[in-house]
Formats: structure tokens, sequence, C-alpha cells
């Protein structure tokens, strides 16, 4: 069905598209506006900002020691953020190539596998 | 035990972060909705979602999963980059509708759901009760209702010119995103948070100027994707119209 040629010529799109993510998530990431944005913004010239959770369930997961927010704990300030950008970048990736795999049928080559019992 | 390399830590540090967290676009923290808004959106979210997925398995091919990858790491990667608003605000690439373009609305649909997922658990980004809603309105709203927008102008001007391609993606884009904010003005509204009229104006009022960012972005896309790999789109044009505007090399 896909020839060599096609093949490679999807790989080279899937590392181009890759690669530009990785480049905006890792160098553009730290000049990103540090405005609050639209629902922020709402929420603080409408007060209701306070509501916001302090102890969001989310704080209660392990990666919320690894990150807070965009910021990798523990390194300077200048790479909290490209490497957080960089983490995310590859785990929305790695996720989002996950459910691909796991839901589009033939993307399996050898076990056609079924969830029939 | 994180170094805190400012005067201030710990607590004051804390309440700091609470007044001026940069990242949070249209995304819903924690606190804001009502259990039964965010029950409703969870099971409206949750049903499409499933919906995608049947559909999926049904109509891609192998070959898309790796730009479900992509996609996703770009929309990702983007979301995090907030571009300035007039009136010191700042806005982000919401993305369901480019999603949308690229994937079709069903993968597109899932791809959007990766990326909310990751937001929310990983980096606290929109809360995790919160996340039926984030992934309705700043995804499927656009994924679907922006995707379904798109194919009708692009329908009426051309399916096989880049012009249609274009102006299909740019105002489903800006709209998708419009709706996107009347639908979160409303939730918060339904759930008590703030006035519906106050929140709608002010909602839809700066989301009107983030949707221009959201075009702009989309299109850029779009047009890159048309120039080196026109046949990776979910409805590709027609190949002997394409003949012109594919140049050997790609920039």
């Amino acid at each position: 069905m896909s020839s060599n040629l096609s093949r490679t010529r999807n790989r080279a799109f899937v590392l181009t598209g890759l690669g530009i993510a990785l480049l905006i998530a890792v160098f553009l990431s730290p000049f990103a506006s540090q405005h609050p944005d639209g629902l922020d913004r709402v929420s603080q010239d409408l007060k209701f900002d306070a509501k916001a959770k302090e102890d969001a369930p989310a704080k209660r997961l392990p990666f919320y020691a690894v990150f807070e927010e965009y910021a990798l704990r523990g390194v300077p300030e200048q790479v909290a953020t490209p490497l957080a950008g960089l983490v995310g970048t590859l785990a929305t990736f790695g996720l989002a190539w996950g459910i691909g795999k796991l839901v589009v049928r033939g993307s399996s080559p050898q076990d056609d596998s079924s969830d029939l019992p | 035990m994180a170094t805190v390399g400012f005067a201030f830590s710990g607590y004051s540090a804390s309440l700091l972060d609470l007044v001026s967290q940069p990242y949070l676009a249209l995304h819903i923290p924690d606190g804001f909705l009502s259990f039964p808004v965010l029950a409703v959106t969870w099971i409206i979210s949750l049903a499409l979602i499933a919906i995608s997925l049947n559909r999926a398995q049904a109509e891609y091919k192998d070959r898309t999963v790796p730009l479900m990858g992509v996609c996703a790491a770009f929309i990702f990667a983007a979301q995090m980059i907030n571009f300035p608003i007039p009136g010191g605000t700042s806005g982000h690439l919401l993305g369901g509708t480019l999603a949308g373009v690229l994937l079709g609305p069903w993968a597109g649909t899932l791809v959007m759901t990766a990326v909310f997922i990751v937001q929310s658990v990983v980096f606290q980004d929109g809360g995790i009760t919160a996340l039926g809603a984030n992934i309705f309105n700043m995804g499927l709203i656009g994924t679907f209702g922006g995707y379904y927008l798109f194919r009708a102008i692009r329908g009426a001007i051309g399916r096989d010119k880049l012009s249609g391609m274009v102006v299909g993606s740019a105002v489903a884009a800006w709209v998708s995103v419009v709706v996107a904010a009347a639908f979160c003005a409303f939730q918060l509204a339904i759930s008590g948070t703030v006035p519906l009229a106050v929140a709608l104006a002010a909602m839809v009022g700066w989301h009107v100027l983030i949707g221009i960012g959201e075009a702009l972005i989309t299109v850029v896309t779009v047009i890159y994707v048309w120039r080196t790999r026109p046949d990776l789109f979910y409805r590709p044009p027609r190949r002997e119209l394409t003949t012109t505007s594919r140049p050997l090399s790609t920039r």
C-alpha cells in the first residue's frame, strides 16, 4: 500500500512537524506574554478569581511535585518553562499517538485483535 | 523542597501566583463551575469522545496515527505561547478548528482531548473536575462546530482551492473561539459564579480579539501543510488542480 518513498516522506513530515512543535515549546515559550489571558482577565475584573480552588485535585498528583504549572521545579528560572514545554510536547505527542494506535484499525499490522471475548 | 530563587518564598509566593497566573486562556480552574454544570459538560464531552473513538476506528488508516501525534504536539506547544492583546490581556491558540481541518472531526477530537488531559493532569492548567467543560469549550466546539463551518465555507468557495481552505479555516477558527467564550460565560453564569450579562460581554469582548490570533495561526499552518503535503488533509484537494501550488522544495 505505502511505498518506501511515501513512507520516507511521511516520516520527514512527522519529524519536521514535531521539530517545529519542540522549537516553539522550548525557545518561544519564555517570550510568551505574561499578561492575564481572556478568562483570567475577566475573572479578575469581575472579582471571581478567588473562587479558584487552592487545593485543586491536580495538586495531589505526583506531577505537582515535578511541575508547578508550566515550570519544572528545582531548576533555574530561565530553563524551567522551556523544559516543561519539552516534556509536555513529547508527552502530548506520545499520548495522541498512543490513542491513535489503539483506536485506528489496521495500525497494528500483526494481530487484528478486536474487543470480542 | 524546590529552591526558590526570589526573596519571598512559601506562602506569600503561592498567594502571588494566585493573583497572576499567566496561563489560563479559557482553561477553567476547579472551583468556578457548579456540580450540575460540571456533570453535564462531562457527559457531553464523554459522549462525543465515544462517538469519535467509534468513527475513528471505522474511518482512518494507520498513516493517520503519526499525524495525530504531530498535530497534538503542535497544538500543545502553540497553546503555551500567549500573544499580547491590546488592553493588557493575552490569548493563545485553542486549536480545535485546526485539528478538525487537518484530521477531521473524529481524530481531531481525540487529539484535542489528549492535549487537555496533559495540560490538566501534568501542568495543573485547567481543573481536573472542569476537564469535561474545557474539552468541550476549547476542543469540541472547534473540532465539530468549527470543522463543519469550515467545510461549508470551503465547499462554497471551492473545495480544491487554497482560497477556500484559507477563508474557511480563518472564519471557522475565529467563530469557534468566540462561541467557546460565550459557552464559558454561560457555564459560569449557570454556576452562579458571575451574572450572565456581565460575563458574556467581558468574555466575548476579549475573545473577539483573541479569535483573530487563532485565525492567523490556523491559516499559517493550513497554508504550510497545503504547500508541503496537501495530501495529508482530512479531505485533501483533488490532485489535478494542485500541481500549480506545489513547489519542489519546502522553504
